[in-house]
């Protein structure tokens, strides 16, 4: 009798040609995909018409992985390609799968911007305090007092507050989970698809090979165990009390899910009002 | 293709090369624009969003041009003919885009109405110093097509142009106009959309299943999908394999980016050419230096000079063949240009040193005065010998400085 060939219950969703992937054992980016595939399983929507854009870094690599159409992008560029991508096509359902310093450092003015327009799209940024793919250097999320390769006696600045962040500019759902989080993760991506408008949410993953190597954290497993320990959920916490600091209690759940129009909704009623206006310029030419 | 009736302002205008713009690529079927303020291409931004409504595009002011021409990428994957306007600091910022636009093989379009540089330099005056930036600017081997028109029409004209060719060779596409051309108010003649041509997007109308996105035509451009067409496609700005996914034993992918448009040079590049069959002096000139040229060149004949004109409409890909032609026939090149020396040795380097070339150098803000460009070609019909290397003809302005230091000024 032919024995019935394994297949991985995420393989409809993998680009299985390409596995395995690039990601250090211990480390949290694949179960966030895991969460992401989990989530587009029960979302039921039509797999044609949802693709993940991603822009450089461990996370980056994402796009890469997921059979969706998917975008590789440059860095810090992501967000701004998917305002392109979903302005163009608002049919499509546009995800942004990438990391804390594409998103925050170097993409941290797209970032903003897409929020305040409200651009319909989800963002899940995974934060691993640490840019990884380079090789451990500090980030604009590295606890204080944290060390990394440019921080060798410990990190002086400040880290940003991803959901304060994401709140003040606008976003309409923002929320927090870690990589050990997996089911309530998985439920959030599904709500944070279907939400109309810009929706966040920051993923805390271990970062075995570089975060808690340089800091002695320990591998990926005592990571898991310290999310387990020290990870709170305070669903609606005000999101100015949500600063990470260096191993302490990590404020975790859904903060924001309010009600804001979306770009396009805006854009689209714009342009059909607009035509029985006459434009408010002070330069005003013969076309 | 012909051009959509709702895109098409058809009509005889009195408008500036900005705006005239603007309507090139609305008549080309642009319907993504996401720009951001610069002066001086602010008003082909400014024009496009007055339009939005009629023609149901989209505008987008970005945060930024890093952001800016993200979103035209992204808009091209959309499916969407998409544009981005700016000038010397934006084009900076622009950069690394640009080589992923060249990477992704996507159509787009860069309007460059050139100020002077460096940095902040003259925003409100003309410059021709981004022409190497063009070509040059993102780090990496691709290449780009970069057209430079000379007046209002031509900024019509050639933005339909430079869509064709983005959208048949795939790859970005720069309109290096510059402030002068920009601002200047001309008539315009919109034809009627049965009149203009257009260049349908290469999409790939074979089996789903075998579609690979980087797996070249005969002509070495591949066809194209978008998103939401159920490829499920992958692309990334790594070095990649014909399927699209990164491939780092593939390091001579390049030269297909590089090939489909060198070996395609011929059928891209388009020339002016002036009386050269029989001219000793030839004037090589681009973008609004060509009409000032023109004045300088008139000059000449009356003084009895066999001048003859080549105006690089297309500057990238440089007309290599042509000018090592015609340096076989002629004494000397004279090249005018805003800039301190750039097409110059492009000229330089195609000569094979059978020539002598030239450079009529200008620093940006003013345009030449005419009678240099004259005394440069006069310069240029008395030099009996060979002169290795390029000559910087010093305009008057520039001998009287020279002369009388810091009095003049």
């Amino acid at each position: 009798m032919k024995s019935k060939k394994e297949i991985h219950p995420m393989e409809s969703l993998l680009r299985m040609d390409r596995i395995p992937h690039i990601w250090c054992p211990g480390c949290g980016i694949g179960t966030a995909v895991t969460a992401f595939t989990a989530a587009l399983d029960k979302l039921k929507v039509d797999l044609n018409k949802i693709c993940v854009v991603s822009g450089i870094g461990c996370t980056g690599r994402v796009a890469g992985y997921v059979k969706l159409d998917s975008f590789h992008t440059t860095h810090g560029r992501p967000i701004a390609f998917a305002t392109g991508l979903k302005l163009g096509n608002p049919e499509m359902k546009v995800v942004v799968f990438s990391g804390d310093g594409d998103i925050i450092a170097i993409g941290g003015n797209h970032f903003m911007h897409a929020a305040r327009r409200n651009i319909d799209i989800t963002v899940i940024c995974l934060n691993n305090f640490i840019y990884a793919m380079t090789g451990g250097q500090v980030a604009p999320t590295t606890p204080l007092t944290a060390y990394a390769t440019t921080s060798p006696y410990g990190n002086i600045e400040p880290p940003y507050n991803i959901p304060q962040l994401a709140e003040a500019c606008g976003a309409v759902y923002v929320a927090r989970w870690t990589a050990l989080h997996v089911r309530r993760l998985t439920n959030s991506i599904v709500e944070a698809i279907q939400k109309p408008g810009f929706s966040v949410i920051e993923v805390i993953s271990p970062c075995a090979q570089y975060y808690s190597r340089i800091n002695r954290l320990g591998d990926g497993l005592d990571m898991m165990k310290f999310y387990h320990d020290n990870a709170v959920i305070k669903h609606n916490e005000p999101t100015e009390n949500l600063d990470i600091d260096y191993q302490k209690e990590i404020i975790i759940g859904k903060f924001i899910d309010r009600e804001r129009p979306t770009y396009t909704e805006v854009y689209n009623k714009w342009l059909s009002d607009a035509k029985h206006q006459t434009p408010k310029s002070p330069r005003i030419q013969n076309t | 293709m012909k051009a959509n009736k709702r895109d098409v302002h058809t009509g005889i205008y009195y408008i500036d090369g900005d705006v005239a713009s603007a309507e090139g690529a609305l008549a080309a079927g642009c319907k993504f624009v996401g720009g951001y303020p610069i002066t001086p291409s602010t008003e082909a931004f400014e024009a496009f969003v007055r339009r939005a409504p009629y023609v149901g595009s989209i505008t987008i002011q970005m945060e930024d041009e890093l952001g800016s021409i993200a979103s035209i990428l992204g808009a091209a994957w959309s499916g969407k003919k998409a544009m981005t306007i700016t000038s010397g600091p934006g084009f900076s910022l622009m950069m690394e885009n640009i080589g992923l636009g060249a990477m992704l093989e996507t159509p787009f379009v860069i309007l460059n109405i050139q100020r002077g540089g460096p940095s902040t330099g003259l925003p409100t005056l003309a410059g021709q110093a981004d022409m190497m930036q063009s070509r040059w600017g993102s780090h990496g081997d691709y290449e780009i097509i970069a057209i430079s028109p000379d007046s209002p029409q031509e900024l019509f004209d050639y933005t339909i142009k430079a869509f064709n060719l983005s959208e048949k060779y795939r790859c970005p596409v720069m309109i290096m106009s510059d402030e002068c051309v920009g601002h200047m108010t001309e008539k315009v003649v919109i034809p009627p959309a049965e009149e203009i041509e257009l260049e349908p997007r290469r999409f790939y109308n074979g089996p789903k299943d075998k579609y690979q996105p980087f797996k070249p035509d005969k002509d070495l451009v591949p066809p194209m999908v978008k998103a939401g067409d159920g490829f499920k496609l992958h692309i990334t700005g790594l070095i990649h394999d014909e399927n699209g996914y990164p491939a780092s034993n593939k390091t001579s992918y390049t030269r297909r980016l590089v090939d489909k448009i060198r070996l395609n040079a011929d059928k891209i590049i388009e020339l002016q050419e002036e009386e050269t069959e029989d001219a000793e002096i030839i004037v090589v000139s681009y973008g609004i230096t060509s009409r000032v040229a023109i004045r300088g060149i008139d000059e000449a004949r009356e003084a009895g000079i066999k001048v003859g004109s080549l105006r690089l409409v297309t500057v990238w890909p440089f007309p290599e063949k042509r000018i090592a032609e015609l340096s076989k026939k002629v004494r000397a090149f004279v090249v005018p240009e805003i800039n301190y020396g750039q097409i110059v040795y492009e000229v330089e380097r195609c000569t094979h040193e059978n020539a002598n070339v030239i450079l009529v150098p200008h620093g940006g803000g003013l345009v030449h005065n005419p009678d240099d460009i004259f005394h440069a070609i006069q310069y240029a019909a008395k030099e009996k010998n060979k002169i290795i290397g390029i000559v910087e003809y010093k305009t008057i302005l520039q001998r009287l400085i020279t002369e009388r230091g810091n009095r003049l000024r």
